[in-house]
């Protein structure tokens, strides 16, 4: 299933912070990402760069009819991302997350929240990075068959069978088989190890470069 | 569910990419071309029969041991947008890290290259050529002139990169608080406690028999040891790896030992395996590396000294030069943080079609390499055979003691889990090492990074390195380097410096392994 890459705009995150941002010692625990589309678009799949966020939950608004206010709804909840928030399990992973993991219906989406959540006070920072959102992109063409090759004329009267022969349906099922094998032996290519170290005989070094 | 299913087919299509380039493939090709002969292959179930006929010839079952392999040794697929960086390792600041170890190697080995004007690589004149074959079985008896020469590094100079690693996200505070980490190592990688680690190792509980306790002398070998000895046959008779790996769990009679290295490590010496083994034995007789030197200097700082191992020195040279010269150990830097040093051929800096690697494998021998090598040398006589599994288990195991990596088996998490053991079950021991100025991982790190090569007597080691592979992790190291600081706990109580505290952990030849660690994990009150 090909997927195509939804044009969004990702706003910069804001934190939520109880009491005087100024003031406050203590780092925000919650932080909110805002994705708007200029389109409607159904969504496929999102995919981001965790860094350091425990915790995910999305909340998406629906276009609805004109004259509807329309609202948002959570479509995941808590999706944990760092088994452990005080240690570095998960916490620089590649994420996807796809339609079918959502609480709701996704195919007419007009904006995406993406609330990030990191309890532990032992990180200086959190995000996510590299949002991407896909759609479902369209179904690769099927290949198109000769009719008589794929509707085999079923009104032709079968042949006498003779004693002791196997029954010819079945023979060229077994032929097609083959065939398919013989095809995927053709087209399978070995990757030899090629095992030598030096260029042409030469093995004359320099130094070694620090690249 | 989707998600999984793709997983899973993502899984099979890479462990069929990577099997299709190997003699099995080949060799199973093969048996398929000749099998076709045999009367009870039909035309009409074609791949039924050649299926039926590998399941009762033991090839399915070849098939499934380098399927297991495959499993085991490389990580599962990552996420499609991910890079290759990511998958060697996930952390940004450790891959800085060990690009960072490694520069300071290549300028070490590169000042010693122009100091001491010897080329990184030389082509060997024909003469010296015959007279490297033949003194080939016997390099031991050369006495070359290593005095300028010094090794690349030693643990303790990568103790102090561990030491120094640092998260740039991590509050790393100057004063002392609950973010402090109070032993050496300041990052914050997952480790197990001890309910996790008795869940993991739980084949080494009370309950259970082990060779290492149960076939002592006072123990009635009819309790365990006969049962386990017949046990262990039948696993190779099935020459099944998956059963040879759960078996070993509980340990190896000495007599099956070798052979159930080699077939949990997948390992069959087929004649093209000893082809290839001479192969690189010509590589080193034609070329001469400054690699070679370094080898030698360690082999005879370490193994020649050591009472156990100095008989194996030849079998060591014959390993380790070939070692250096095999381009099939680059591909283990895929999932090896560390990355293989590059150099152009002279005159040709910068054009890429003159590449290559130094040496040609890739890994730059430290003090004390030598050491993963010379155990095996009890196992296995033939060059290639041992050649092979040592080659093995450095892809496997061994070259996380040494990369700067957050893998659970790497040295890093080695060294955090040793101290977090330490400093939760026996407090008021760490702190008094850590009063008096003898971090406790200054002391076990040696031991560690050389999977305790050296520093226990052979049949220990061997038990231990069983269950490195049994569990095909290296955690069990910390374990037990934690259950020794336990086991000499009084005596290291009354030590007022680091090098008494040393003094007291310098002799380990008499321990003996199993019961150390069942103690730890299973018997001690918490």
């Amino acid at each position: 299933m090909s997927r195509v890459l939804v044009p969004c705009h990702v706003k910069s995150t804001v934190a939520l912070q109880v009491g005087d941002m100024r003031t406050s010692q203590g780092r925000p625990g919650v932080l909110v990402v805002d994705v708007t589309f200029p389109n409607v678009a159904p969504f496929e799949e999102i995919t981001f760069k965790n860094y350091y966020t425990a915790f995910l939950s999305i909340r998406v608004r629906h276009h609805t009819p004109l004259h509807t206010p329309s609202k948002w709804v959570t479509c995941l909840r808590d999706h944990c991302l760092m088994p452990d928030p005080h240690s570095e399990e998960g916490a620089q992973e590649y994420v996807s997350l796809f339609k079918h993991q959502m609480l709701c219906d996704m195919s007419r989406v007009l904006e995406l929240r993406l609330i990030l959540r990191q309890p532990s006070p032992l990180w200086l920072s959190f995000t996510v990075e590299e949002l991407q959102i896909y759609q479902q992109g369209p179904k690769s063409p099927s290949l198109t068959f000769p009719k008589w090759l794929s509707h085999p004329v079923s009104n032709e009267q079968p042949a006498p069978r003779l004693e002791g022969l196997p029954d010819p349906s079945r023979v060229s099922s077994e032929v097609q088989q083959m065939w398919a094998l013989t095809e995927m032996i053709r087209a399978s290519h070995t990757s030899t190890r090629i095992g030598r170290f030096d260029v042409d005989g030469c093995y004359d070094l320099n130094l070694l470069s620090y690249t | 569910m989707l998600q999984e299913e793709s997983d899973l087919s993502l899984i099979i299509a890479q462990i069929v990419q990577k099997l299709k380039g190997s003699n099995l493939y080949a060799q199973l090709e093969r048996q398929a071309w000749a099998c076709l002969q045999r009367p009870e292959i039909r035309l009409e179930s074609l791949k039924e029969d050649i299926k039926e006929f590998f399941k009762a010839s033991g090839w399915e079952k070849k098939l499934q041991n380098a399927v297991y392999s495959e499993l085991n040794v490389y990580p599962l697929p990552s996420h499609p947008s991910a890079p290759p960086e990511h998958l060697k390792e996930p952390l940004v600041y450790m891959r800085k890290a060990q690009g960072s170890w490694e520069k300071r190697i290549l300028k070490s080995l590169n000042s010693m290259c122009t100091e001491l004007s010897i080329p990184l690589a030389r082509k060997r004149p024909v003469g010296e050529q015959k007279e490297l074959l033949n003194k080939w079985n016997e390099m031991g008896t050369d006495e070359p002139d290593l005095s300028l020469f010094r090794p690349v590094y030693a643990p303790k100079d990568f103790l102090e990169v561990l030491i120094n690693l640092r998260n740039p996200n991590y509050e790393n505070g100057d004063s002392l608080s609950f973010r402090t980490h109070l032993g050496l190592i300041q990052v914050p990688l997952k480790v197990k406690d001890i309910p996790e680690l008795k869940e993991c190792f739980v084949e080494l509980g009370l309950n259970t028999g082990q060779l290492g306790i149960d076939d002592s002398t006072q123990v009635p070998p009819e309790l365990f040891e006969n049962e386990h000895v017949r046990i262990g046959q039948k696993v190779l008779v099935q020459q099944d790896s998956a059963a040879a790996q759960q078996y070993i769990r509980q340990g190896s009679p000495t007599a099956l030992r070798a052979e159930l290295w080699a077939l949990i490590l997948n390992i069959s010496s087929q004649p093209e395996d000893i082809l290839y083994y001479e192969q690189l034995k010509t590589n080193v007789i034609q070329h001469d590396l400054l690699v070679d030197s370094l080898i030698y200097k360690d082999v005879k700082l370490t193994a020649s000294n050591d009472d156990y191992y100095f008989v194996f020195e030849d079998y060591l040279y014959q390993v380790l030069l070939c070692f250096s010269r095999d381009t099939s150990v680059l591909s283990h830097f895929a999932y090896n943080s560390a990355s293989p040093p590059k150099s152009y051929i002279r005159g040709k800096l910068g054009l890429e079609e003159y590449a290559v690697f130094y040496p040609p494998n890739g890994v730059i021998p430290f003090h004390g390499f030598s050491m993963y090598v010379a155990p095996l040398c009890f196992l296995y006589h033939e060059p290639y055979k041992l050649y092979q599994i040592f080659r093995e288990m450095y892809v496997r195991f061994f070259f996380r003691l040494h990369s700067i990596s957050s893998h659970p088996s790497g040295i890093v998490s080695l060294c955090l889990l040793f101290e977090t053991l330490l400093q939760t079950y026996l407090p008021q021991l760490f702190y008094h090492l850590r009063e008096i100025g003898a971090q406790p991982l200054r002391i076990s790190f040696k031991w560690m990074v050389r999977a305790f090569s050296g520093y226990l007597a052979t049949d220990q080691l061997l038990l231990l390195w069983d269950r490195i592979l049994g569990y095909n992790s290296l955690e069990i190291l910390a374990v037990l380097a934690a259950a020794v600081f336990a086991f000499r706990a009084v005596n290291l109580m009354e030590v007022t410096s680091l090098a008494a505290a040393e003094a007291v952990l310098a002799d380990l030849s008499t321990l003996k392994v199993m019961p150390l660690l069942q103690i730890f994990l299973f018997a001690t009150v918490t």
